[in-house]
């Protein structure tokens, strides 16, 4: 057990997984000699070479295509997006090639590339830096897509990616880089698709990911302060999602408020509250309730706090649905 | 002008290109070129007739396929033998090609059963081969794609050792194939960088065949393409690519040079898609029969044709027997395409993810169910 910031903790499974198979390769703007921007692949340059930690002209389709000309050709690759914002150009090689490669192949070969996205706002940074896309990819067949909230489930999850035949898309909460947790590198991991309840409670399910994690554990605790026990489920995983454990949750407390940075429009929020309304329609106590950003494009730095779900936010959602 | 390189013509008449072999048959001497396929005798040249024959064959059986209703589209690559064949004599069993949709010639080169090709164009799967059969890629149809999976692959190839160690069994090249029209895509010139900057070991085999479904080159390049390698660091040289010996001299040494580990070089195909883009096209909107009479004259078919009668490489019986074996060749492309079953419905369900994704499941099992309980029937 040691302690580590989230940002680390993906350091150390990278180095981890680095370790193990010799064709697992890091690649990205800035991730050799600098170590990232965010200095996620910091040090794996100086210890693994050049030829494994490749620093990448800037030229975001051109990472991931290559990329999975690299599977194709036996490699795993695990590639940085640098911000979300910038991963438009390379959606062409994400949706059309990269997703149906392997239906294509029909067996005869697999795409293990791993995107790492650092994504979402609350750091005051300029435009295209702070955005939440992870919808798109989630929408597409294919693409398996991950969120971790925490140390420990970023060290696991990004080992659990790189180890996936599939290609796999993992979106790290930027402003969760610096907070610091315990992590476990011999306990076993737990299921890469699997959501988790962090917090139990019985009244109302929040149901939160990645960044907005943090959120919803502080608003249960407000809530628990006015009397309304709270249950607080981590999604972790975007596709697959596990309706089964939000089910089993939303049977309990008969409420669901979805929570996440990305806007509420053909959002997650809204295939959690298509699916869970058909699954338990007459455990629902209320109808499922979302809170999340608007629909505008990320606002300037100084005003995105107005845009981003806070705990006064999920409160209010928690009161309506309360008041059902 | 240099010697041996004459102007097949198109709109960029004035630039020179390597031809050893004119539309008249006749032999070229280019000191650079000549000696890459001075070895091949009138048999190996009636080997690289045959192909383009029997591919142009094939090509003319798809049509009337997709005509009759037995493809949903077809992609000729009539006018194009000679460069696809050219390019494919050029590589080795190791090397590995990327190839859009119309690279009919170079699968047949590569040794795929033609037949496999036309699954796709049926509409019975999105792929049909394994690629590591013939060392050949399934077809890309998102225009330029490939050549960033070309140029990814060819770093994994140097990655694995398998460059300018001096073992021709192992050294490898990768050709990436795109056309005049995909020159203008992102993604081709971002390939264009990387391949530069990690030198990797990548032909980029660009047929230039004039014509973007409607649109000339005027409205892809200012330039000529060949000249744009330079900008990327490395060398481009534009070939006659009616010209099976010139395609396949310029290929080898391209080839050569990235399994030498002495990184990329573009080749310009410089040809003519005699057919229209697709079955679905319409040339006559947009293209004259005087051009198309001009590039005629050009056939690479009829250019080998005329050397192999006037040398004496080949007797009538050689052309009639190819007919023939051209005919046979069609025959069993008819049976097959029409004895081809369609996929079974819930079969769209297999190879979405590698490993099982529960909604995948979920509607795999609803729609199992459905077709079980009748649910279509009311169609």
């Amino acid at each position: 057990m040691t302690t580590l910031t989230l940002a680390k903790a993906i350091t150390a499974g990278l180095r981890s997984a680095m370790d193990e198979d010799a064709k697992v390769l890091v690649m990205g703007e800035d991730v050799g000699r600098l170590g990232g921007v965010f200095r996620v692949t910091d040090g794996l340059q100086k210890d693994f070479g050049e030829d494994r930690v490749i620093d990448t002209p800037l030229s975001e389709a051109g990472i991931v295509g290559t990329a999975i000309g690299m599977a194709m050709r036996g490699y795993r690759p695990v590639c940085e997006i640098q911000f979300d914002g910038f991963i438009y150009p390379a959606y062409s090689e994400i949706v059309t090639q990269l997703a149906k490669m392997g239906n294509r192949l029909a067996g005869a070969g697999t795409l293990p590339v791993v995107l790492r996205v650092p994504y979402g706002g609350g750091i005051g940074a300029v435009e295209h830096h702070s955005e939440s896309p992870e919808a798109y990819f989630a929408h597409t067949a294919g693409l398996r897509v991950v969120t971790p909230s925490t140390p420990q489930d970023a060290y696991w999850m990004i080992r659990q990616a790189i180890a996936s035949p599939d290609p796999v898309m993992v979106f790290e909460p930027k402003r969760r880089y610096w907070d610091k947790g315990e992590v476990d590198t011999d306990a076993p991991a737990p299921p890469l698709h699997a959501a988790r309840v962090v917090r139990p409670g019985e009244h109302l399910t929040l149901v939160a990911y990645g960044p907005s994690v943090k959120v919803a554990l502080d608003a249960a605790e407000a809530a628990a302060a006015e009397g309304t026990s709270v249950e607080v489920v981590d999604l972790r995983t975007l596709s697959p999602v596990d309706f089964d454990t939000v089910q089993a949750s939303v049977e309990r407390t008969g409420r669901l408020v979805v929570v996440h940075e990305a806007a509420t429009f053909l959002g997650l929020g809204a295939e959690l509250a298509a699916r869970i309304t058909e699954r338990c329609f007459y455990a629902l106590e209320a109808p499922v309730l979302r809170v999340g950003g608007f629909h505008v494009p990320y606002p300037a730095a100084r005003i995105e706090e107005h845009y981003l779900p806070d705990v006064e936010r999920v409160l209010d959602a928690v009161d309506r649905s309360m008041a059902f | 002008m240099v010697a041996g390189q004459s102007s097949p013509g198109g709109s960029q008449d004035a630039h020179p290109v390597v031809q050893l072999l004119t539309p008249e048959g006749e032999r070229v001497h280019d000191d650079e070129h000549s000696p890459l396929v001075a070895h091949l005798g009138a048999d190996d040249l009636r080997a690289r007739y045959r192909d383009m024959a029997l591919v142009r064959r094939f090509d003319v059986e798809a049509t009337a396929l997709q005509r009759q209703g037995e493809l949903a589209l077809w992609a000729s690559c009539s006018g194009q033998e000679a460069a696809q064949v050219g390019a494919g004599r050029a590589l080795r069993p190791q090397d590995h090609v990327f190839p859009t949709y119309r690279e009919h010639g170079l699968a047949w080169s590569r040794g795929l059963d033609p037949v496999t090709l036309l699954q796709l164009y049926r509409g019975t799967t999105h792929g049909g081969w394994d690629p590591a059969t013939a060392n050949f890629h399934l077809y890309t149809l998102v225009i330029g794609a490939q050549t960033l999976h070309a140029t990814g692959y060819a770093m994994g190839v140097q990655k694995d050792g398998a460059v300018g160690t001096g073992d021709a069994a192992r050294d490898t090249a990768v050709l990436a194939c795109f056309g005049d029209g995909a020159s203008a895509q992102g993604e081709v010139n971002e390939a264009f960088v990387w391949a530069g900057v990690f030198n990797a070991p990548v032909v980029f085999f660009c047929q230039n065949n004039q014509w973007a479904i409607s649109e000339g080159n005027e409205r892809q390049m200012r330039a000529p393409l060949y000249q744009r390698a330079a900008g990327f660091g490395f060398p481009g040289v534009r070939v006659d690519g009616n010209d099976v010996l010139a395609v396949e001299a310029v290929v080898t040494a391209a080839a050569e040079r990235a399994r030498a580990g002495e990184g990329p070089t573009l080749v310009e195909a410089f040809t003519y898609r005699m057919a229209a883009h697709t079955t679905s096209d319409d040339t006559t909107r947009y293209r004259s029969a005087a051009e198309e009479e001009v590039w005629r004259a050009r056939d690479p078919l009829a250019r080998l044709e005329a050397h192999l009668r006037a040398s004496g490489g080949a007797d009538e019986a050689f052309f009639t027997d190819l007919r023939a074996e051209g005919d046979a060749l069609a025959e069993r492309v008819r049976r097959e395409v029409r004895g081809m079953t369609d996929p079974e419905p819930t079969s769209m369900f297999d190879h979405v993810y590698a490993e099982p994704h529960p909604l995948v499941e979920e509607e795999r099992a609803w729609l199992t169910d459905w077709v079980a309980a009748g649910g279509e029937e009311g169609r």
